[in-house]
C-alpha cells in the first residue's frame, strides 16, 4: 500500500471564480457586501428601505440567491434598483461562479454599490468565499439572543451585524432578547465588528446604517 | 447541505490521482476548521452515494477537524480559540484577532496496487 500527499484544497473550483469576482470589482472600484442570515430575518425589506434611503446619494445593485422565485428580486425592482435573481434549486448558499454570472448581467458601470443577498442560512454561506469585500450577518431580535454562541462562524467572519426588527422590542410583544448580551458575545468573537441594531419597517437606527454604507462606498 | 458538492470535488481528485498512478483508492484522509459547515456524517453519506460503482467505492475517509487559532492583541501569542470560551490560554484577554479557518482540504490518499 502506498500513501500519497495530495494537500489540495476541495473548494478551489469556488475560489478561483471568488478571485476573478475580485478582481473585477477593486478593478472598478465597487463595495460589495454578501448579506446572510437566517430565512425571514429581514434582509429584503432591508434592502429596499436602504436603497430607498440612499436614493440620490449612492448607486445601489442587488444579486438574489434564493433556493426557488424571483419573489425577491420583484421587491427590489420596485424600488427602481437593479436586481438579479439567482435560483440554486436546492442548493443551501450561492458560489461564486452565480455570482460572477449575475455580475456580468448587471449595470455595474453605474452602480457604487453591490448587494448579494445570500440564501435564508446561517450556517452554510458562511464557508463560500463569493469575492465580496466584507460581509454582513443580519439577526432579528425574533431569533433569539443566543445565536452569536450557537453560529459563532458567521458573526467571526462579518464586518457587520445588523440587529433587526427592533421595533418588536418595544411593540408590547413579549420577546426575550438582551440586545447588551448579543453585542457582547458578538465582539467577543469579533472584536472590531460594527454593529447596528435596527428596524427595516419604522427605519430606526437606519440612518446610522446608511452612513457607514456612504463612507464604506466611498473609501473603495 | 453543501457536503455533495464536496463530496463530488472529493470524488473527482481521488480518481484522477488514482488512474493516474494506476491504483486502486483505499482511503483518504481529508482536514478542515473548525467552523467550516461540514458535517462529517453527511460527507460521508454523500461520497458513499456517488462512489457507489467508481473505483472508489468502498474507501474510507478520515475527516480531521483542526482548531481555530487566535492571534493575542494583548501579549501577541496564537492560540487555540474555544469556542464556549473565546479568550486567550495565555493571559486571558478577550482582545484577539482571529486567524483564518483551515480550509478544507484533502490531505492523502492512500492506494493499492495489484
Ligand atoms: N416587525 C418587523 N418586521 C420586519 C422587519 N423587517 C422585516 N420584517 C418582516 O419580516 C418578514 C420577513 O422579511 P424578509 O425581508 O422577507 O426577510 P428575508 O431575510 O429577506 O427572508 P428570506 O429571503 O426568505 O430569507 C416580513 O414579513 C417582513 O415584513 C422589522 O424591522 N420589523
Ligand atoms: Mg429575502
Ligand atoms: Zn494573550
Amino acid at each position: 500500500m502506498e500513501k500519497v500527499r495530495v494537500g489540495k484544497k476541495i473548494l478551489d473550483e469556488n475560489d478561483r471564480y471568488a478571485l476573478e469576482n475580485i478582481l473585477l470589482l477593486s478593478r472598478k472600484n465597487k463595495l460589495c457586501l454578501n448579506m446572510i442570515s437566517s430565512p425571514g430575518s429581514g434582509k429584503t425589506t432591508i434592502l429596499a428601505r436602504t436603497i430607498s434611503e440612499l436614493a440620490g446619494k449612492i448607486k445601489i445593485g442587488v444579486i438574489e440567491g434564493d433556493i426557488q422565485t424571483d419573489l425577491d428580486a420583484e421587491r427590489i425592482r420596485a424600488t427602481k434598483a437593479p436586481a438579479i435573481q439567482i435560483n440554486t434549486n436546492g442548493a443551501c448558499h450561492l458560489s461564486a461562479v452565480q455570482i460572477s454570472d449575475a455580475l456580468s448581467k448587471l449595470p455595474i458601470e453605474d452602480l457604487d454599490l453591490i448587494f448579494i443577498e445570500n440564501v435564508g442560512n446561517l450556517v452554510c454561506p458562511t464557508d463560500f468565499n463569493l469575492g465580496e469585500n466584507a460581509k454582513v450577518v443580519v439577526l432579528s431580535v425574533a431569533e433569539g439572543d443566543d445565536k452569536p454562541a450557537k453560529y459563532p462562524a458567521i458573526f467571526a467572519k462579518s464586518k457587520v451585524l445588523l440587529i433587526n426588527k427592533v421595533d418588536l422590542l418595544t411593540s408590547g410583544a413579549s420577546i426575550d432578547f438582551d440586545l447588551d448580551k448579543v453585542k457582547a458575545d458578538a465582539r467577543r468573537l469579533n472584536k472590531t465588528i460594527e454593529i447596528f441594531p435596527i428596524s427595516a419597517k419604522t427605519g430606526e437606527g437606519m440612518t446610522d446604517w446608511c452612513n457607514w454604507l456612504i463612507d464604506a462606498a466611498t473609501r473603495v | 447541505m453543501h457536503e455533495m458538492m464536496v463530496a463530488e470535488s472529493l470524488l473527482k481528485t481521488i480518481s484522477a490521482e488514482a488512474s493516474r498512478r494506476n491504483a486502486r483508492p483505499i482511503g483518504a484522509t481529508i482536514s478542515c476548521g473548525t467552523l467550516n459547515a461540514v458535517n462529517d456524517e453527511t460527507l460521508r453519506f454523500a461520497f458513499d452515494a456517488i462512489a457507489k460503482g467508481t473505483p472508489c467505492e468502498d474507501m474510507r475517509l478520515q475527516i480531521e477537524h483542526k482548531p481555530t487559532q487566535g492571534k493575542c492583541r494583548k501579549c501577541d501569542r496564537d492560540f487555540e480559540i474555544e469556542f464556549s470560551q473565546p479568550k486567550c490560554t495565555d493571559c486571558g484577554s478577550e482582545d484577539f484577532a482571529l486567524l483564518p479557518d483551515a480550509p478544507l482540504m484533502l490531505e492523502e490518499i492512500e492506494l493499492e496496487t495489484d
